[in-house]
């Protein structure tokens, strides 16, 4: 590292006066463990950095009309919390595998998807659950559908001078069962080599809606649109699982893409095997749910 | 170079530190305080070598810009056993098992260990095990380091 201005902000209206006022010199930080990381790879420190780990009022996980979770909540906040272990539980799946207990303790839900990796754990889960994000600049707040969020692959719609503020999740998704696999080599520590993220809700035997996210498959994470469709309205069953499975590894889903992690193969055959994995999954924690 | 000047809590004592504001909270205490304890494996988050507890809390050092410490608490290796020199019952358990071979690990997977005992005194191996998940120990293959960080919470009861 070389020099560097680091400013701390003590809330979100000084925090946007920065970012306006050094425009593209300054790099908004929050746990730092993509920032730091990217600083110490490619030896390059931003000339200012504007950290807004401090700004408290943006922690908080709250069931009102909806799910609200402040950007700066950390993982580990998301892991121990019962409400997001119970009805969200896929994000509960995918904040509780990223890094270490001590990566946990700093790195944000914000974070996590302002980075905007192929590979973000809490990309799928969000995507499955229908989440909004909320962000605020100098021109004033404004939202839209993660659907729309990531642009490429560490790019968002984000812009400069703005900072994420909240990711909301609807209230009807306390209706849904959801659950999200992270596919790697190791249990801990890991980058996977694909995630697969399910979201059902059901009437009777009938899956009357669904949502299946996947991760790292492509440059930015994506819903399985065709897929979705097909399994609407059919009976839960090997039958409708596995072709949503076979349809969701196919091109009408996603071209799939060879790196270092895993060939598209492989990645096409485990699409097929844990779609209905996640799928079962998320039904067996809505019966769960209902018995408690 | 811009400095900073970081005043907070470590081991108790209240210290200031003048430091370059690039530092990072790993830096600041091998070379500024200089105490080694916390050693500098990765520099990227992964290993864990470099673990301290930060406000109650099990961090990477070598993530945390030091102008984040200001105010704060920080617990270090050298703060581990009491002031008489006896050793805190986690490090007593340690050489016991022979939860350490080389060594470089130890500080680290002591500083998670503390922080998952003083949360939870009552851990299962499962928590134990997700508590060091980022601490890499190259040498002993982790069992002797569960072992004891069990005896540690039974004895601590």
């Amino acid at each position: 590292m070389i020099d560097c201005d680091y400013l701390r902000p003590d809330n979100l209206e000084e925090a946007l006066g920065l970012l306006k006022e050094h425009g593209p010199r300054a790099t908004l930080i929050a746990g730092g463990t993509d920032v730091m990381v990217k600083i110490r790879n490619t030896k390059k420190t931003p000339e200012v950095l504007v950290s807004i780990r401090g700004l408290k009022d943006l922690k908080y996980i709250e069931k009102r009309s909806g799910y609200h979770i402040g950007a700066l909540t950390t993982h580990r906040m998301l892991e121990q919390s019962e409400l997001v272990k119970a009805e969200l539980s896929a994000l509960h799946d995918g904040a509780s595998r990223v890094g270490s207990v001590q990566v946990r303790n700093v790195a944000t839900l914000g974070g996590n998807i302002c980075n905007a990796a192929p590979s973000a754990d809490t990309a799928g889960p969000l995507l499955v659950l229908d989440a909004l994000v909320f962000m605020e600049g100098p021109e004033g707040k404004r939202s839209v559908p993660i659907t729309e969020f990531f642009t490429g692959t560490y790019k968002t719609v984000l812009k400069k001078d703005e900072v994420l503020t909240e990711i909301k999740i609807p209230g009807e998704m306390e209706h849904f069962g959801s659950a999200y696999w992270k596919h790697s080599r190791r249990k801990a520590m890991n980058l996977p080599i694909l995630g697969i993220a399910v979201s059902l809700k059901l009437e009777g035997e009938i899956i009357s809606d669904v949502r299946i996210a996947l991760t790292v498959a492509a440059p930015t994470p994506v819903r399985a649109y065709k897929a979705e469709a097909f399994l609407k309205g059919k009976p839960m069953g090997d039958e409708a699982l596995n072709e949503a499975g076979k349809i969701a590894a196919s091109t009408e889903c996603c071209s799939l893409r060879d790196s270092l992690r895993g060939e598209a193969w492989y990645r096409g055959e485990i699409i097929e095997v844990y779609v209905p994995r996640m799928a079962r999954l998320a039904a067996e924690r809505i019966t769960r749910r209902r018995s408690k | 170079m811009k400095k900073v000047s970081v005043s907070f809590t470590l081991n108790g004592n209240t210290v200031t530190a003048e430091v370059p504001v690039t530092w990072t909270l790993l830096k600041t205490l091998r070379e500024y305080f200089e105490l080694t304890g916390a050693k500098e494996g990765c520099g990227v988050g992964e290993c864990g070598a470099c673990t301290v507890i930060l406000d109650g809390e099990a961090v990477n050092s070598c993530l945390c810009p030091i102008p984040e410490v200001e105010g704060k608490s920080v617990t270090t290796i050298e703060g581990l056993a009491n002031e008489d020199g006896t050793l805190h019952p986690l490090q007593e358990a340690f050489l016991k098992n022979n939860g350490v071979q080389c060594g470089f690990c130890t500080s680290g997977m002591l500083m998670s260990s503390k922080a998952l005992l003083d949360q939870n005194p009552d851990p299962t191996e499962d928590d134990i095990r997700t508590s060091i998940a980022g601490n890499f120990c190259r040498c002993t293959g982790y069992v002797q380091i569960v072992e004891s960080i069990e005896m540690a919470a039974k004895e601590s009861k």
